[in-house]
């Protein structure tokens, strides 16, 4: 079902999606936004190139399998909670950075957690699409 | 390997001199404070004599494994439960609060399973792994129950403080029930009639299980709780009226089935059931001396019935047997196993001058100086020949007499092999030599517990002759009779074995099948493979639930604000109404699922025209990945036709109309319970100063309720996994054409 338009403009539309979807992810913490909704939005990139290109195209865009991506989500996320165990704070107290990175921002395990979750919805999202979408 | 539990001996052995001072040490961290339950441990005399027994045995248990799975691909895990067996003892027999005991409890209950069912290809051993575990664990549930009104009843759930209230325990209105569901924790553990069977249907793990959980240290852990909680019904008349019957029952039980078993194993298990029925009926007639012989029978039965097991695991290994029919002259092969199997032999039979004979001579004394003193006596008398015919049967006669050519040659064990049960043996009979020693350090501390006020203990080799001398020679006399006459006796026996003695295995059998019976009737009717059914069982079981819950809070639903609607507003319900009108009227599954993603943007629209784009913005994305995968689903779809009539189509309507309105119903009321809600302030204010955000949505996510998306997240993957394995599976299925071999 590929179509010259659509292999076009997904073309151009991917990186702006993937990009959106990180800049969503990052900002989520003070504006609209978050690792749920950029992961939802990076699997509808993931989406669009697998309708335009098929679903091996897409898993050798995607690099790493997807259900190894639900796997480091889930790591990140647990990860993220054991630090303030270090410094002797109770299970997911968020931690912060004193100083502002440039472009990314303030950096804590917040974001850290936000990440993982991230992780988490494109993997689950792109396991399910491209079991439903083989064959 | 053994290394770890010589330490904890030699760290318990420090405490001895301490604890038999009279010393009591509390240990105590917080733990789940809330619940206002902490990890508190208390080392007193009977905690130290136990704690001894678990990290003793087990060093000797250890060193003995090492041998005997030399060859086994699966030591590993053989050890590792092991070792968690050996610690969720030692946290029984130290714990004094009595929700810890309770886990520790259970813990061992668990261990046990697996190591009953380590060797797991075996049905019989799966099965038996099963009942031990049943019967023990409903029997810890009873516990739990017990433990946790015995904690209201006294005020405490420390240990240490409910023996001190004992007066309060007894005149509490549930008194009755606290008292019979702590025994049915007791009395399942410790393998009391009718609860028994699981014991000698527990021999199908390996001989140093049996040694070591099945003999020497867990079936006491209910000897050892109703010793710990005696002195709260100190002189209690029901304490007795139970204890000494069900006593009673047990070591007959034990002691008469003990000799029709012609397998070793179930020989021995048998005398156990007989000798946990002694300690029972001897806790339960209470009495100082009492007390003491049960005590002293304790430690005893660990020694002398740890050591039989582990010669029993020698033969079997050398021998290739464990039919006492098919054993016999393996003293001159193996002179170092024959010398360690008469050793303990000689204590189980009661022989001077062997701690055997000393717990055997108190028991004497106890009885007799018990209410109705003939009859507890001649019952432990009557265990007693049994125990020494068993001992005969298992200590000597594989070892004498014409050799009975096996189908291999038997030479002695190796050194790891024997030294176990060559040191139990041997510390058998210095005990019995040193009563003094034994009574002062191991005995009467352990008494003191038992029984506050009692400072020593008077155990010594000879009284003199009195008639527990005599007593002692009859038995030995009669059980040498029974002994040379084993094979009419067991002939004699024989109807026990097809008959009454193993009613009460019977009725588990029969509960186990109602269970199942019941368990496939319900999943007959609830998981019937439709999911149409799975669908409206779900919804009716919310709507049921939830509106009941509603109806009971009766919450104030406010319906007075239809002026502040704006046209475009009207206009956009009037879209999403249309939209679920086509889902539901479609003939096409396309048209349906596209006029579903219509409804799901509409509700979008309406987040943003309510200030949450946060929603909106999800919602949307949510919307459009789902009618992608729909319609990649419907590809795969046959061709659509309506298979419901008539009348479910209408049932159908009024579940979903139903599922609508409770829907409404809710989100109406919790918009008007958030006025008085505190919450918003709450985030408003603190959100950017405590988790440095300005986004209070995803700041509520991923800080205030980190936890909780940790949740949602894993059960988002377990769903993925469920999915890929669903769609996945049929084709593996198809591919794999090798046959499996395992």
């Amino acid at each position: 079902m590929s179509t010259l338009i659509l292999s076009t403009a997904t073309r151009y539309l991917m990186p702006l999606l993937l990009l959106l979807s990180v800049h969503l992810l990052l900002r989520g913490h003070n504006e609209p936004g978050g690792g749920f909704v950029g992961g939802l939005v990076a699997s509808a990139a993931f989406a669009l190139y697998t309708i335009a290109h098929g679903v091996d195209q897409a898993k050798r865009m995607l690099r790493v399998d997807s259900k190894t991506l639900i796997g480091m989500g889930l790591f990140l996320a647990l990860a993220s909670g054991t630090f303030s165990l270090f410094a002797g704070d109770p299970f997911m107290t968020g931690l912060w950075m004193k100083e502002k990175l440039p472009t990314i921002g303030k950096v804590g395990t917040p974001v850290l957690f936000d990440a993982g979750v991230y992780c988490v919805v494109v993997g689950v999202t792109l396991t399910i699409l491209f079991a439903l979408a083989e064959d | 390997m053994a290394s770890l539990p010589a330490l904890l001996t030699l760290y318990f052995a420090q405490y001895v001199p301490r604890t038999a001072a009279g010393e009591c040490f509390i240990f105590k961290t917080p733990w789940a404070s809330a619940a206002e339950v902490s990890l508190s441990f208390s080392l007193d005399g009977l905690s130290v004599l136990f704690a001894l027994l678990i990290s003793g045995i087990g060093t000797l248990v250890c060193i003995y494994s090492g041998d005997y799975l030399k060859d086994h691909p699966q030591r590993g895990r053989f050890f590792c439960t092991l070792f968690l067996f050996m610690g969720s003892m030692l946290g029984v027999v130290l714990a004094d609060h009595g929700i810890v005991l309770f886990v520790f409890w259970e813990l061992t209950s668990i261990s046990s399973y697996l190591l009953i069912g380590f060797d797991h290809r075996r049905e019989a051993a799966r099965s038996a792994a099963l009942q031990a575990l049943l019967v023990t664990g409903a029997g810890g549930l009873a516990l739990l129950a017990g433990l946790i009104l015995l904690g209201q009843a006294g005020g405490s759930m420390e240990l240490s403080t409910l023996v001190h209230r004992g007066e309060a325990v007894r005149s509490h209105p549930l008194h009755l029930a606290i008292f019979l569901l702590i025994l049915v924790g007791a009395f399942t553990k410790s393998a009391q009639f009718p609860f028994h069977f699981w014991l000698p249907n527990a021999m199908e793990a390996p001989t140093p299980v049996s040694t070591y959980l099945h003999s020497a240290t867990m079936v006491k852990a209910g000897i050892y709780l109703l010793a710990r909680l005696a002195p709260i019904w100190e002189g209690a008349s029901i304490w007795s009226q139970v204890l000494i019957p069900v006593g009673g029952l047990t070591l007959l039980t034990g002691a008469a089935l003990a000799l029709v078993q012609t397998d070793l194993k179930r020989l021995l298990a048998y005398t156990t059931v007989s000798a946990l029925g002694i300690m029972t009926l001897l806790l339960g007639i209470g009495s100082v001396s009492a007390l003491q012989a049960a005590t002293a029978f304790l430690l005893a039965h660990a020694l002398y019935k740890g050591a039989l097991f582990l010669v029993v695991g020698i033969l079997d290994h050398e021998a290739g047997t464990r039919e006492v029919t098919e054993l016999g002259g393996l003293g001159g092969a193996m002179p170092v196993t024959a010398l360690a199997a008469a050793l303990a032999a000689l204590s189980s039979a009661g022989f001077p001058p062997f701690l055997g004979f000393l717990a055997k001579e108190g028991m004497y004394s106890a009885t007799l100086q018990a209410p109705g003193a003939w009859l507890p006596t001649g019952m432990v008398l009557l265990a007693s020949v049994s125990f020494v015919a068993a001992a005969g049967l298992v200590g000597f006669k594989p070892f004498l007499g014409p050799k009975i050519t096996a189908s291999r040659t038997p030479h002695e064990a190796s050194f790891s092999l024997w030294i176990g049960p060559l040191t139990a043996g041997i510390l058998g009979l210095l005990l019995g030599l040193m009563p003094g020693a034994a009574s002062e350090y191991l005995i009467g501390p352990a008494l003191s517990a038992i029984h506050p006020g009692t400072v020593s203990s008077t155990l010594a080799l000879w009284h003199g002759f009195d008639i527990k001398l005599l007593l002692s020679g009859t038995v030995f006399l009669l059980g040498t009779a029974v002994y040379f006459h084993w094979p009419r006796v067991c002939r004699g026996l024989n109807f026990l074995n097809a008959s009454g003695g193993f009613a009460p295995s019977r009725w588990y059998a029969f509960g186990l099948e109602a269970l199942l019976r019941v368990s496939r009737f319900q999943t007959r009717i609830l998981q019937s493979g439709h999911l149409h059914l799975y669908l409206l069982i779900v919804i009716l079981t919310t709507i049921g639930l939830v509106g009941a819950s509603l109806l009971d809070h009766d919450v104030h639903v406010g319906l007075g604000r239809w002026k502040d609607i704006r046209p475009h507003e009207a206009i956009l319900v009037a879209v999403i109404l249309a939209a679920t009108v086509m889902v539901v009227r479609s003939p096409s599954r396309l048209t349906a699922v596209v006029a579903l993603g219509v409804v799901g943007y509409g509700v979008a629209m309406i987040f943003l025209l309510f200030s949450a784009p946060d929603l909106a913005m999800t919602q949307l994305s949510i919307e459009t990945l789902s009618v992608i995968l729909l319609v990649l689903v419907i590809f795969r779809l046959p061709r659509y036709s309506s298979y419901s009539n008539k009348l479910e189509r209408m049932r159908d309507a009024g579940v979903a109309l139903t599922a609508g309105a409770l829907m409404t119903a809710l989100i109406l009321a919790a918009t008007a319970l958030q006025r008085e809600a505190r919450l918003v302030d709450f985030f408003a204010k603190n959100t950017l100063e405590l988790a440095q955000g300005r986004n209070v949505v995803n700041v509520i996510l991923v800080d205030f309720r980190g936890v909780d998306t940790l949740g949602e997240i894993t059960v988002l993957s377990v769903a993925a996994i469920g999915v890929y394995a669903l769609l996945k599976l049929k084709d593996i299925r198809t591919n794999d054409t090798t046959p499996r071999n395992d």
